[in-house]
């Protein structure tokens, strides 16, 4: 991470692709956050990647000024991975919606909290697979009736990012809401400078599927007390929240990343000292 | 056909869980091969996860050899437990040998009727003379003066394989290899016994995985992720503690669908990457190899095949996963797929799979089998080879950069992550020059085309196969088959007037006017491989124009195909 002298403003960071969401959704403000907490943090554009999944919100890449991956359904968090043990100087930051990262790429979700590299997960849940036009995701409610595949409602227990992030080892957690735009770039860019794994979920509504979601900006709150860093403290706070607080809600800055293991550069042909008999 | 004196000696050792048959197999060749000698050891095991009856196969030769012999000359049971599963293994002929150990009763029926000679030595009550003497090492030593080893070679390698033991472990595996030796006086001498090439040259000990995994390095792999699944596990083993003398890193994933997401992900940053797995992790990649395709990042995925379909038998080879990597990528997805002949060829094919994958900016499927990986042999020094491997970057960085440009080779130039004016988004949705999504139908074909041109059109040169002799009748062949069959043809006398020998390493693309020229002037075409529903024949018949009449050879695994079976399919045609 190295600043600019220039400065670059939100816009900097912004191509020049018009995004395919409907007017109204939840997605528009999260980009516009993203590029202000790259603005604010000055971080060069070309030293920025930004790697997704598919499904609406992992649309973002494209309409970024940076490095982007726009990969397969589940997969950004392993692409991410492998870009950044391979490139450690690069900032590196995951977006996803909650069917891409709970659903299909729930394992990947769970190990990258564990093996804590210095990523950013946003994760754009709407609750609802917005790209496919309306399935329940992991994290519908279970009496959502308008789900095609689930006449009836899923019935089933939603899934708790926050909380499962905790449980797996994620060293940064904050949940934010799109409908307060500059909260969310403080939050995001709280989460880039944090140097382990750090996983903002963004309440961002899906106007279309989902379109009770617009009454989300009345229900969020900021949680009412300090981000911990104390796990037990925060698990009871995820566990017993109403889904609805906003801000960093744990934040536990003795567990590091694990250091590089790349070492100094020898010729690969030394290796066959080891196959030489005698 | 008879293994002719002079070739090579077959040599197995028996035992149950614990008896150490393994331990002295592996000191056998390394003992051998400090003589002179050339040889290779395969393992085979009962299906328990440790300490389960354990057969070694131990060839030695004065020449290089590919592949397990057509008969086995020796068979040695430290006991008899269990060992009746190996009996669908072994190649023993009247004139083979069969000794057993006197405390362990008489050798089995199943055995006895096999009609080889048998003899009784007591192993066990030698190693009980020796203090924690075991009879492993009573056989090894019987062994080593079976076949003329020299004792202070045999002892050099003993040591080497004990050195993290103390000293009187030591020396009691000493006094016992010394105790063994004594005791083969007693055996009948055997006269189809070749001798150590006189003059050896710089030999090494290898394994198909350790160089496959060697060739990756070199080549240029600086970044590793897998998930362990056998028989492709030593070589993440071994890049495990490689990379990071050289400035890299292996990661284990997660599972195989994080492993090619994380090599794809290191690609994009500019560290050339690869992963190994088998059948079932290869499937679980599929997705993401075309990903790879789509969004022209190079990677490089070793398979080792192993028996399928489904979990199969993991600890034996198979030629079964050639229809899913050529055909396994959903649409129009032109790769590369190789696949090396010998354990040698392992490290050729691994370094110029890298250099293609690179210099194509495309995925390379490369299929090794666990014959290959898992069968230590002892070769020639591999002398290095070098290929100038550069990613095509951009020139100058401006506005009309585009990542995706319709070049005249197909290959588009590569920014790398970090580089000022170069950002893009790589995308596997259909996108346009600049990356930029997009679903005009304009776009789409350009690309389709771009991607296609590039692999086809790519001058690969003489690598893409192995040719040898000039007769009417070709034989082609793969893979690890490409040996067996090799020597079942060299056996022959003046094969290369009466035989060509055709073995593909370049599997897709497929050239059709370098096979056509190799086959010119042939009259009737043999096709080998291992594979049950002849995978491999089916590919050359859709892809290649045959001349005159095709016959297939194909058989399933587990059991190797008998160079035997293939020369009694040659002498039975003409
Ligand atoms: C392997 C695979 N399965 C299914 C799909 C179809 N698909 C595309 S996006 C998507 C769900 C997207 O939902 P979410 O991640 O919540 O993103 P949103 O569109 O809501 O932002 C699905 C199922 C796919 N692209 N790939
Ligand atoms: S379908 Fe929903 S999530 Fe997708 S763009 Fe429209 S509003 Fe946004
Ligand atoms: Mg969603």
């Amino acid at each position: 991470m190295a600043a600019n002298t220039e400065k670059l403003t939100p816009r900097c960071y912004k191509s020049d692709i018009k995004p395919v969401w409907c007017p109204g959704c939840g997605d528009f403000s999260v980009l516009a956050s993203i590029t202000k907490a790259l603005s604010a943090l000055s971080l060069k554009r070309e030293e920025v990647a930004v790697v997704s999944g598919i499904g609406c919100s992992s649309r973002i890449p494209a309409y970024l000024n940076v490095y982007g991956f726009h990969s397969v359904h589940g997969r950004a968090l392993t692409v991410a991975t492998g870009l950044k043990v391979a490139r450690p100087d690069m900032t590196v930051l995951v977006a996803s919606g909650d069917g891409d990262g709970f659903s299909i790429g729930g394992n990947h979700f769970l190990h990258a909290c564990r093996r804590n590299l210095d990523l950013t997960y946003v994760v754009m849940d709407n609750q609802v697979y917005g790209m496919t036009k309306g399935q329940a995701s992991p994290t519908t409610d279970p009496d959502w009736e308008a789900g095609k595949l689930t006449p009836g409602g899923t019935g089933l227990n939603p899934f708790q990012p926050l909380v499962i992030a905790l449980a797996s080892g994620a060293t940064f957690i904050a949940r934010c809401s799109s409908g307060d735009q500059d909260g969310t770039a403080d939050t995001i860019a709280a989460a880039i400078r944090h140097p382990g794994f750090a996983f903002v979920q963004v309440l961002s509504p899906c106007v279309t599927f989902r379109p009770e979601q617009r009454g989300w900006s009345n229900l969020v709150h900021p949680a009412p007390v300090e981000p911990t860093d104390d796990p037990a403290r925060a698990a009871r706070r995820l566990l017993t929240d109403d889904s609805f607080f906003t801000g960093v809600l744990y934040h536990n800055q003795h567990r590091q990343p694990p250091p590089s293991t790349h070492r100094q550069e020898a010729h690969a042909s030394v290796l066959k000292e080891a196959f030489k008999v005698l | 056909m008879k293994n002719k004196a002079g070739r090579s000696i077959s040599i197995m050792i028996a035992g149950s869980g614990g008896a150490g048959a393994m331990t002295a197999g592996a000191i056998l060749l390394d003992a051998a091969a400090r003589a002179g000698w050339y040889g290779l050891m395969e393992r085979s095991y009962g299906p328990q996860i440790r300490g389960g009856e354990a057969l070694a196969i131990v060839r030695l030769s004065n020449r290089p050899v590919a592949t397990r012999a057509d008969t086995d000359q020796v068979l040695v049971a430290i006991d008899w437990r269990k060992t009746e599963r190996f009996l669908p293994e072994l190649r023993l002929t009247p004139d083979s040998l069969i000794i057993g150990d006197s405390k362990m009763g008489d050798i089995p029926e199943a055995f006895q009727s096999l009609g080889a000679h048998e003899f009784q030595l007591p192993l066990t009550a030698l190693a009980r003379k020796i203090a924690n003497g075991r009879p492993n090492m009573i056989v090894l030593g019987v062994i080593a003066k079976l076949i003329g080893l020299p004792e202070d070679i045999t002892i050099a390698a003993l040591e080497k394989a004990l050195a993290k033991k103390d000293a009187a472990a030591r020396n009691s595996s000493i006094e016992a290899v010394r105790s063994g030796m004594t005791a083969a006086a007693e055996l009948p001498q055997l006269h189809s016994f070749p001798e150590a090439p006189p003059d050896p040259v710089e030999r090494w000990s290898i394994t198909g995985n350790e160089a496959a995994a060697y060739g990756a390095v070199l080549g240029g792999v600086r970044f590793a992720a897998g998930y362990p699944i056998t028989p492709a596990t030593e070589v993440l083993e071994w890049l495990a503690t490689a990379l990071p003398e050289l400035g890299g890193v292996l990661v284990q994933a997660e599972d195989e669908l994080a492993s090619v997401g994380q090599i794809i992900g290191a690609s994009f940053g500019g560290a050339p990457a690869m992963t190994a797995t088998s059948g079932p992790g290869l499937a679980l990649m599929t997705e993401c190899i075309g990903l790879a395709v789509a969004a022209e990042v190079p990677i490089v995925v070793l398979d080792v095949m192993r028996g399928g379909p489904s979990t199969g038998i993991p600890t034996k080879s198979e030629q079964t996963d050639l229809n899913m990597a050529i055909y396994g990528l959903h649409g129009d997805a032109p790769h590369l797929v190789l696949a090396p002949m010998s354990v040698s060829d392992c490290i050729f094919t691994m370094q110029w799979s890298v250099h293609l994958a690179e210099t194509l900016q495309a995925p390379a499927i490369v299929l090794s089998d666990q014959s290959l990986g898992q069968t230590r042999t002892i070769i020639d020094a591999v002398p290095d080879v070098a290929f100038a491997t550069k990613r095509k970057l951009p020139e100058a960085l401006n506005e009309s950069y585009q990542r995706y440009e319709d070049t005249e080779s197909g290959v588009s130039p590569m920014s790398i992550p970090g580089t000022p004016g170069g950002q893009y988004t790589a995308d596997g949705l259909a996108h346009n020059e600049k990356g930029h999504p997009s679903t005009t139908a304009s776009d789409h074909v350009m690309q389709l085309s771009k991607r296609l041109r590039k692999i086809t059109d790519f001058d690969y040169g003489r690598h893409w196969a192995e040719i040898d002799g000039h007769g009417e009748t070709a034989i082609i062949t793969w893979g690890s088959v490409y040996g067996t069959v090799r020597e079942a043809v060299e056996e022959m006398s003046d094969w290369q007037d009466k035989l060509r020998l055709i073995g593909i390493r370049l599997l897709a693309p497929h050239r059709p006017k370098d096979l056509a020229a190799a086959l010119r002037g042939v009259k009737r075409i043999l096709v080998v491989e291992q594979s049950q529903t002849g995978q491999f024949h089916d590919y050359l018949r859709a892809r290649y124009d045959l001349p005159g009449e095709t016959r297939s050879l194909s058989e399933p695994g587990p059991l190797p195909i008998s160079p035997q079976t293939l020369h009694d399919q040659i002498a039975g045609w003409n």
